[in-house]
C-alpha cells in the first residue's frame, strides 16, 4: 500500500467523511417510507401555519461580533507562525538572548494596538447585548385613591372584629 | 494514513456509547434509573434509536432551500471527522503528521459554523434561524479565547506539530525536563508520567487550561452554552427540521466534537498518548505502561492512555451539562470578550515571557 503524505492523509478524511455521510443516507433511503403530504412538509412553528418566510431581518449585533471576531482571528493567523520561531533555543542563543525578548517585544506591541481595538469597542457599548427595559404599567383609574384607602380601612376594622379561629393540629 | 480505520468506527461507537453513557450520568445526577428497558440496564437503548432513526421518513419542508438543507449535515460531520485526521494516537502512529496540526486543526472545526449556518438558513423556517445566528455569534465568540489559548501552548512547546507537543511530554522528549519547569536543579526527563505533562512541566498553563475547556464547552455547543438549542425557547435550533438519518449525522458531530477537543485538551495539557504513572527508582511504572518504542505494546498503551484521558475529558463535559443551568445570551458574550479574551491575552505575554526565562 503507498503511503499518502500528510495532506493525502487529510484529503483522504475530507472525502470519506463526505463519502461515508452520503452512503449512509444512501443506505438510509433504501429502507425508509416516503409517504409525503402538505401537512408534513410544512415549516414547523408549533402547530401554527407560517405566516412569513424566515429569511427577514435579524438582530445587526451579530454583524459586529462577526467583525470583531474577524479582527482577532486574523491577529491569531499572524501569531501563529511567530509563536513558533520567537522562542528557538538556536536562534536565541546566537544573538545573546536578543531575538526572544526583541520579537517578543514587537509582538506585544501588535497586540497591544488590537488590544486597544477591543477596548474601543467595549467602551462605545458595542459588546452590550440588548436587553429589554422592564417598565410597570400605569393603570389609571378615575376612581380617587382616597376612596380606596377608605374602603380597605373599613374591610380592615371588620376583619380586626372577627375572632381568628385556630384549627388544632390533630 | 491508517488512522482512518481507526477514527471511523471510533467516532461511530463514541456517539452510540456517549449518547447511552450521558442519559446513565444525567440519570445518576438527577436521581433517576435512566434507560432500563431495553436490553440488561437499557443497554441497547441507542441501538434501538439507530434502527429507528434508519426507518423515519427524511422530510425536506416545502419552503426550505433543499440544496443548503441536504448540504448542512455533510459538511458539519465531515468538519469535525476530518479534525481527527492531525490526532497522534501513539509514538509511531501520527495520523498527518502535519508540521502545522494543531493551527489545521482549529481552521477545520471552523468550517462547522458554515455548515450550521447552511442548517439554520436552509431550514427556512424561524426557530433554525435564530439557533443557527446564536451558535454562530457563540462560537465566533470563543474561537478567539480557544485559539489564543491553544497559542500559550505553542509558545512554550514551540511546535505547532501534535506529535511533536505529545514526544516532549514523555519519556521519550527531546528536551530536558525540569521539576514544574522552575526548579532547573532537579531534572526530571527520567520520570516521565505525570511530571512531563506540560500542565505540570510549565504550570503557567494550568489557567490557559481553564480558558480552553470552558471555550472548548462553547465550541460543542454543549451546556451551559446550549443557546443554539435551548429546547425550551427554540424548540431545537438549527435542526429543528431535521429527521431521519440527516439529524442523526448532527448528533455524531456534536459527540464527535466533543471528543475531538477532549482528544486535543488531552494532547496539549495532559501528555497526549504518554502513561501518567512515573517512574520511581526500581519501579518503572512509566517505561512498563508504555512499551518499547515502535512495539505492538507501545500502540496499545498510547491508544489506551489517549482514550482514557478524551473519555474522562467527556465525562467532565457531561457533568457540567447536567450541573450548571444555561447561561442568558448577553451573559454569553460578556464571559467571552470582556473575561476570557482580555485573559487570555494576558496569558499569552506571560507564556512568551515564561518560554524566554525558560532557555535563559
Amino acid at each position: 500500500m503507498p503511503e499518502l503524505s500528510g495532506f493525502g492523509t487529510i484529503l483522504l478524511f475530507i472525502i470519506g467523511g463526505f463519502v461515508f455521510v452520503l452512503l449512509s443516507v444512501g443506505f438510509a433511503m433504501l429502507v425508509r417510507p416516503n409517504r409525503p403530504n402538505i401537512e408534513k412538509l410544512t415549516t414547523y412553528e408549533c402547530g401554527e401555519n407560517p405566516s412569513t418566510s424566515a429569511w427577514g431581518k435579524f438582530n445587526v449585533r451579530f454583524y459586529i461580533v462577526a467583525l470583531i471576531f474577524l479582527l482577532f482571528e486574523v491577529e491569531l493567523v499572524f501569531l501563529f507562525p511567530w509563536a513558533t520561531v520567537f522562542g528557538q533555543k538556536e536562534l536565541v542563543d546566537a544573538t545573546g538572548g536578543l531575538w526572544g525578548w526583541f520579537a517578543l517585544g514587537e509582538m506585544t506591541v501588535f497586540v497591544l494596538i488590537l488590544a486597544l481595538g477591543l477596548v474601543f469597542a467595549w467602551a462605545k457599548g458595542y459588546l452590550e447585548w440588548e436587553r429589554p427595559v422592564v417598565e410597570a404599567t400605569r393603570m389609571d383609574s378615575k376612581v380617587p385613591d382616597k376612596l380606596y384607602e377608605a374602603v380597605s380601612k373599613k374591610v380592615k376594622s371588620i376583619r380586626a372584629e372577627v375572632p381568628v379561629v385556630k384549627e388544632e393540629v390533630v | 494514513m491508517t488512522t482512518f480505520l481507526f477514527f471511523l468506527p471510533l467516532i461511530l461507537t463514541n456517539a452510540v456509547l456517549g449518547i447511552y453513557a450521558e442519559r446513565k450520568i444525567s440519570a445518576f445526577i438527577q436521581d433517576r434509573m435512566g434507560p432500563m428497558e431495553t436490553g440488561k440496564f437499557g443497554i441497547l437503548q441507542t441501538t434501538a434509536d439507530i434502527v429507528k432513526l434508519i426507518q423515519k421518513e427524511d422530510i425536506v419542508p416545502a419552503a426550505a432551500d433543499w440544496k443548503l438543507f441536504k448540504l448542512a449535515p455533510v459538511i458539519i460531520f465531515t468538519a469535525v471527522f476530518s479534525g481527527f485526521a492531525v490526532i497522534p494516537l501513539s509514538g509511531a502512529w501520527d495520523g498527518a503528521g502535519l508540521e502545522i496540526g494543531v493551527f489545521y486543526l482549529l481552521a477545520i472545526i471552523s468550517l462547522d459554523v458554515l455548515g450550521i449556518l447552511m442548517a439554520g438558513w436552509g431550514s427556512n423556517s424561524k426557530f433554525s434561524l435564530f439557533g443557527a445566528l446564536r451558535s454562530v455569534a457563540q462560537i465566533i465568540s470563543y474561537e478567539v479565547p480557544l485559539g489564543l489559548s491553544v497559542l500559550c501552548v505553542v509558545m512554550i512547546t514551540q511546535s505547532l506539530d501534535l506529535q511533536e507537543i505529545s514526544l516532549s511530554q514523555g519519556l521519550q522528549s527531546p528536551n530536558a525536563v525540569y521539576l514544574f519547569g522552575v526548579v532547573k536543579s532537579m531534572d526530571v526527563s527520567q520520570w516521565g508520567g505525570v511530571f512531563a505533562w506540560n500542565i505540570v512541566q510549565a504550570p503557567l498553563l494550568i489557567p490557559v487550561f481553564v480558558i480552553f475547556f470552558i471555550a472548548s464547552l462553547a465550541e460543542c455547543n454543549r451546556a451551559p452554552f446550549d443557546l443554539p438549542e435551548a429546547e425550551s425557547e427554540l424548540i431545537a435550533g438549527y435542526h429543528t427540521e431535521y429527521s431521519g438519518f440527516r439529524w442523526a449525522f448532527f448528533m455524531l458531530a456534536e459527540y464527535g466534537m466533543m471528543m475531538l477537543v477532549s482528544m486535543l485538551a488531552a494532547i496539549l495539557f495532559f501528555g497526549a498518548w504518554n502513561t501518567p504513572l512515573p517512574n520511581m527508582g526500581v519501579v518503572k511504572l512509566a517505561d512498563w505502561t508504555t512499551g518499547a518504542p515502535g512495539s505492538f505494546m507501545s500502540y496499545i498503551w498510547g491508544v489506551f492512555w489517549l482514550l482514557s484521558k478524551a473519555l474522562i475529558g467527556m465525562f467532565m463535559h457531561m457533568w457540567i451539562r447536567w450541573t450548571y443551568p444555561r447561561l442568558r445570551i448577553d451573559q454569553l458574550m460578556n464571559l467571552s470578550w470582556k473575561y476570557l479574551t482580555p485573559a487570555s491575552i494576558l496569558l499569552l505575554l506571560l507564556c512568551g515571557i515564561w518560554r524566554l526565562w525558560m532557555i535563559a
